[in-house]
C-alpha cells in the first residue's frame, strides 16, 4: 500500500474540514436564540445573570473573533468545554462515541450481510420468486423512514408484545452473560431498524451489480472451464460486482450516520447522535461543532478506507 | 368579617384560648377556604401543624432500583449551576437545602433542625434576620460533618459574580454568618417579610466546603465536584453522562430513619414526552416520568391499561396574554413599544374589557389542555393564601360588542370597527407549540365576531425566548398588541413574580430589554402598593396587598389570565410520591416508595 497516497489523502482532508467548520460555525451564529433561553421566564433569575453568562462565555464577542478562538483551542487539542454541561466537549463525545459505533457497526455488519447473500442469490435467478420477493422487501425497507419503522417496531415488540425494551440503557446492572444479553435485548431493536433500510438499498445495487458482472466473457469463460458454479459466483462474479457495493457502503456513511441521529432519540440511545440534537436545541455551540467534526472526520476516513479497499479488490486501480 | 375581627381570633388562638380548628371553621363559614385560614395561622406565627407522614417503610433500603425517566436529562449536576430544572431535579439527588417547600407551599426542615419562626426569635422581629439551626450528625456522602462553615461557604459560593452561579439572585444581597457549629444567620438589607428563599429549596442546595473551596470563582468550572457530586442527600453518586444518564446507589448513612427505600436510583434521559409517557403507563418499563407535556386526551388513554397514574400538581405557571400599552409601529429613538408612546387602540379600557370577554378560557381548558391548563381569572392562582376570590372571567361576545358599541367603536364598512379613524386591527403573537396555535384561533374567531380583525404570529421558540438584542421578534421587545406565553412562578410567594408590573422594571433599549415588564404598564398606586408590601411584616396585611396586586392587574386587563398550567408526572400505579409545584420533582426522594 502506497504511504505517500494516504498521507496525500489526508493533507487534502485538512482544507476541506476547515470549510466545514467555517460554515457550521457561521450558521450556528446566524440561528437565533442563545444557550440560556431557559432562564428568560423565570422570575428568580435576574437578567443580570444572563448577561454575565453570555459575557463569561464570550457569546458576545464578534463572529469572527469567536471562530478564531475555537480554531486555535481546537488546533491546541482543546475542543472547548459545553456552555449546558460546563464539561470538556471531547469528554462528552467520547463517552458516548463507542455506543453510537457499536450500533452503526453492528447495523452495517447486518445490512452488509443479509444485503449480499440476498442480492447475489436475486441476480442468479432474475425474475424468479425469490427475487421478487426480495425486491419488495428492498423497497419497502428504503422507503420507509427509520422514525416510521422504530415507532412501529416500539408498538409492536415493546408495547403489544412486551419482548423488547424500547429505553436504551447504557449502564445495565448485571454481570456475565445476562450483562452482553441485557444489551444485545435493548440493541436489537435500534439495529434492526438501521440495518434494514440501509440493506434495502443495498440488495437493489447487489442485485444489478451481480447481473452486470455475470453476463461478462470471463465468467462464461471460467464456467466453460468447467469451474464449478459456486466458485465461479464467489471467486469471479462476486468479487467484481462488491467494488461499487463498497462505494456505496462507504459514500452512504454519512447517511447512515444521519439516520442513526433520528434513531438514537427514539430508541434513547445515548450516543454522538442524541447528543447532537441536544446540543441543538439548547444552542450548545462548542458541543455542535464538535460532533459535526468527528462527523466530518468519520465521513474523510471511510471514503479513504473506500480507496484503499478498492486497491484490494482491483489491483488495477492503481494509487498516484 | 374585617381585618381586626381576624386579627382578634388569630391571637385567641395564639393564646390558646381557642383551638385551631374551630378557627379554622369559623374562617370557613364566612368564605375563607380552610387551606388559607390555616396559612394565615402558620404566617401568624402559630405553629404549623406538622402533616402527617405517610412513609410507610420500616427499614431502610430493599426496594432495588427506582428508574425514572426526565426526556431531557440532566446535563450539569451542580446545583448553582442548574440551567433548568432538569438540572435542579438532577442534583438533588444527591444535595439538599436547608429546608423545602411542599404542595400546598409550606416549609418542611430537610437539613435545617427546624423552620424558623418569631416564637423563638430565631426569625427577627424588625424582619431584618433569620437564623437557621442545622440538623447535627448530618454527614457527607465521603464522611466528612455537615457544619455552618457548609452553610457560609455555600453563600460565598453562589454570590461571587466570577463564579457565575444561576443562584445568585438568592444570595447577592444578604449576608450569612456563622454563629456557632451548627447555627446561621442570614441578614437582610432591610425588613424582609419574605425570608425563605437563601438556602431554601432549588435555589438552596448546600454544598462541601472541603470540596469546594478551591474551586471558587474564576477556577468554578474545574471543580471535580461538578461531575461527582458529594452531597448530603438520599442516594451516593454513582454514574453520570450529561443528557443521558444520572445513577446512584443508596446512602446508608442518610440523616432519616428508614429512608431512602430504594436501593439504587437511575435517571435516564433523552427522547421525547410521548414515548416517556408510554414507558410508565404503558409499559411499565420506568416508574416515573417528569414534565408529561403530552396532550391530556393521550395520558388518559394511555391511564386505561391500569399500570400508572398521571399525577397533576398545582404551582404557579400561568399562560396569559399581554396587552401591549405602548404603540408598536410607531419608532421613537431606535426602538418601537416605547414608553413615550401610547397604544392607538389598546389605550382604551373599553377595548381592553371587550378583550377579555373574547377569550374563551373555557373552551381552552376543554379542547386543549385538559387536566393541564386550568381556566382561571387570576395571574397569581397558588398558594391558596394569595389567590383573589373577588375576580371572575367570562365569555361573552354580545357583552364585548356592546361595551365597545357605547364607547364609540363603530363597525366599518369592513365589518372591522373603528374610531376616530383607527381601526381595531391587532396583531397577536406568540411562539410555536401546537396548543399556543390553537389558542391563538379560537381567539382570532371570537374577536371577529366582534368586530376586530385579529392578525396572528407564530414565532420559533427559540427566537421569541432568546435574549438577542438584534432580534425583532423576541417577547421582551414586544413590537407587537397582544402575546401569550407562559411565565412561572418558582416560589409560593408572589413577590418577586409581581415584580413584573412595577414601572421601574419597564423594558425599554436603554435596559437592552432586560427590563420584566414587558406590558410596559405604569400605574403609581400597583408601585406604592407594591413596594409597601416588600417591607410589611404583618403577613395578613402582606398577603391582601399581594391580592390587590393581582387584582389591579386583572381588573385593569393589563394582562388576560387564560389557564394555569399545573406539574404533570406520570408514575406507576404502585409508586408513592409526592409532588410539590415549588420544589423540584425529586424535592421528597427520600420519602419516595413502591406498594409490596
Amino acid at each position: 500500500m502506497n504511504r505517500q497516497y494516504i498521507i496525500r489523502r489526508i493533507l487534502i482532508a485538512i482544507p476541506s474540514l476547515l470549510g466545514i467548520s467555517v460554515i457550521l460555525f457561521g450558521v450556528l451564529a446566524m440561528a437565533p436564540g442563545d444557550p440560556f433561553e431557559e432562564l428568560a421566564t423565570n422570575p428568580a433569575i435576574p437578567p443580570e445573570v444572563r448577561q454575565a453568562l453570555r459575557a463569561k462565555f464570550g457569546l458576545d464577542d464578534p463572529v469572527w473573533q469567536r471562530y478564531v478562538h475555537w480554531l486555535s483551542a481546537m488546533v491546541q487539542g482543546d475542543w472547548g468545554f459545553s456552555f449546558q454541561s460546563r464539561m470538556d466537549v471531547d469528554m462528552l463525545i467520547l463517552q458516548r462515541l463507542p455506543v453510537t459505533l457499536i450500533v452503526i457497526g453492528a447495523s452495517q455488519i447486518l445490512a452488509i450481510s443479509v444485503a449480499i447473500p440476498v442480492g447475489v442469490l436475486a441476480a442468479i435467478r432474475p425474475y424468479s420468486i425469490f427475487d421478487q420477493i426480495a425486491s419488495t422487501f428492498a423497497m419497502i425497507g428504503f422507503s420507509l423512514p427509520t422514525f416510521f419503522t422504530g415507532l412501529v417496531l416500539i408498538l409492536v415488540f415493546s408495547i403489544q408484545l412486551d419482548w423488547l425494551p424500547f429505553v436504551y440503557r447504557a449502564d445495565v446492572d448485571a454481570t456475565g452473560w445476562a450483562f452482553y444479553w441485557e444489551h444485545i435485548k435493548q440493541s436489537i431493536m435500534p439495529v434492526i431498524v438501521l440495518g434494514l433500510a440501509q440493506a434495502g438499498a443495498l440488495v437493489r445495487f447487489m442485485r444489478s451489480s451481480v447481473l452486470d458482472v455475470i453476463r461478462l466473457d470471463y465468467v462464461t469463460t471460467a464456467r466453460s472451464k468447467g469451474i464449478g458454479e459456486r466458485k465461479v459466483i464467489v471467486r469471479h462474479v462476486v468479487r467484481n460486482a462488491l467494488i461499487p457495493i463498497v462505494t456505496l457502503v462507504a459514500l452512504q456513511l454519512p447517511a447512515v450516520f444521519g439516520g442513526a441521529i433520528v434513531t438514537e432519540q427514539i430508541f434513547r440511545v445515548p450516543g454522538i447522535g442524541s447528543l447532537l440534537i441536544a446540543a441543538i436545541l439548547a444552542n450548545d455551540t462548542p458541543v455542535v461543532m464538535g460532533v459535526t467534526f468527528v462527523f466530518a472526520c468519520l465521513v474523510v476516513l471511510f471514503n479513504l478506507i473506500a480507496d484503499i479497499l478498492y486497491g484490494w479488490l482491483d489491483p488495477r486501480i492503481s494509487f498516484r | 368579617m374585617n381585618e381586626r375581627d381576624l386579627r382578634g381570633l388569630l391571637d385567641q388562638v395564639k393564646a390558646g384560648r381557642m383551638a385551631r380548628r374551630a378557627f379554622v371553621r369559623r374562617l370557613a363559614a364566612v368564605g375563607l377556604t380552610a387551606p388559607m385560614a390555616t396559612q394565615l395561622l402558620a404566617l401568624s406565627g402559630v405553629a404549623m401543624a406538622q402533616p402527617k407522614s405517610t412513609y410507610k417503610p420500616t427499614k431502610r433500603g430493599g426496594g432495588g432500583l427506582l428508574k425514572v425517566l426526565w426526556w431531557q436529562g440532566p446535563t450539569l449536576l451542580n446545583p448553582h449551576f442548574a440551567v433548568g430544572t432538569k438540572d435542579q431535579d438532577g442534583s438533588r439527588l444527591f444535595y439538599e437545602p436547608l429546608a423545602r417547600w411542599d404542595r400546598d407551599g409550606n416549609l418542611q426542615p430537610v437539613l435545617a433542625e427546624t423552620i424558623p419562626g418569631r416564637e423563638d426569635g430565631t426569625l427577627a422581629a424588625d424582619g431584618k434576620s433569620v437564623t437557621w439551626k442545622l440538623k447535627k450528625g448530618v454527614r457527607w456522602h465521603d464522611g466528612q460533618p455537615l457544619t455552618a462553615d457548609d452553610v457560609v461557604f455555600t453563600w460565598e459560593y453562589a454570590r461571587d459574580p466570577a463564579t457565575a452561579t444561576l443562584t445568585s439572585g438568592s444570595y447577592k444581597n444578604v449576608t450569612v454568618e456563622k454563629v456557632d457549629q451548627h447555627t446561621v444567620t442570614v441578614k437582610f438589607p432591610g425588613a424582609t417579610p419574605f425570608w425563605a428563599d437563601a438556602f431554601v429549596a432549588a435555589a438552596g442546595c448546600i454544598i462541601p466546603r472541603h470540596l469546594f473551596a478551591d474551586y471558587i470563582g474564576g477556577k468554578s468550572r474545574e471543580a471535580p465536584t461538578n461531575l461527582k457530586p458529594v452531597g448530603t442527600g438520599p442516594y451516593m453518586f454513582k454514574d453520570f453522562k450529561p443528557g443521558d444518564l444520572v445513577s446512584g446507589v443508596i446512602n446508608p448513612n442518610y440523616h432519616q430513619d428508614n429512608k431512602p427505600y430504594f436501593d439504587a436510583i437511575e435517571m435516564k434521559g433523552g427522547g421525547d414526552a410521548v414515548s416517556a409517557a408510554r414507558a410508565v403507563l404503558q409499559s411499565g418499563e420506568y416508574d416515573y416520568a417528569w414534565n408529561m407535556q403530552v396532550e391530556d386526551e393521550i395520558l388518559s388513554r394511555l391511564e386505561k391499561g391500569g399500570k400508572g397514574k398521571v399525577v397533576i400538581s398545582p404551582g404557579g405557571n400561568i399562560e396569559h396574554i399581554q396587552l401591549n400599552n405602548t404603540d408598536p409601529w410607531t419608532e421613537v429613538d431606535g426602538e418601537r413599544s416605547s414608553i413615550k408612546t401610547k397604544h392607538p387602540t389598546l389605550s382604551d379600557p373599553a377595548v381592553r374589557r371587550a378583550l377579555s370577554l373574547l377569550v374563551d378560557k373555557a373552551s381552552v381548558e376543554k379542547h386543549i389542555y385538559g387536566r393541564t391548563g386550568i381556566a382561571t381569572a387570576n395571574f397569581i392562582n397558588n398558594p391558596k393564601r394569595f389567590v383573589s376570590t373577588t375576580t371572575k372571567y367570562e365569555f361573552n361576545v354580545d357583552k364585548a360588542i356592546d361595551i365597545l358599541e357605547k364607547a364609540g367603536w363603530k363597525k366599518g364598512g369592513d365589518g372591522i370597527r373603528e374610531k376616530d379613524g383607527k381601526k381595531l386591527k391587532l396583531v397577536y403573537q406568540t411562539s410555536i407549540n401546537q396548543p399556543r396555535q390553537k389558542n391563538q384561533a379560537i381567539v382570532k374567531q371570537a374577536a371577529q365576531k366582534a368586530g376586530i380583525d385579529i392578525e396572528l404570529k407564530s414565532v420559533t421558540a427559540s427566537v421569541f425566548f432568546s435574549s438577542d438584542v438584534a432580534n425583532p421578534d423576541t417577547y421582551t421587545k414586544f413590537y407587537c398588541d397582544l402575546q401569550m406565553y407562559t411565565t412561572t412562578m418558582t416560589q409560593p410567594d408572589p413577590e418577586v413574580f409581581m415584580l413584573q408590573f412595577t414601572s421601574a422594571e419597564v423594558a425599554t433599549k436603554a435596559n437592552k430589554w432586560q427590563g420584566r415588564n414587558i406590558t410596559r404598564w405604569r400605574n403609581k398606586e400597583y408601585d406604592d402598593n407594591y413596594t409597601a408590601s416588600q417591607s410589611e411584616l404583618d403577613p395578613v396585611k402582606r398577603a391582601a396587598m399581594l391580592i390587590k396586586a393581582n387584582e389591579m392587574v386583572v381588573n385593569n386587563v393589563v394582562v388576560i389570565p387564560v389557564v394555569s398550567r399545573p406539574g404533570v408526572a406520570a408514575m406507576t400505579s404502585k409508586l408513592n410520591a409526592s409532588i410539590s409545584g415549588w420544589d423540584n420533582n425529586t424535592w421528597d426522594l427520600s420519602d419516595w416508595y413502591k406498594d409490596a
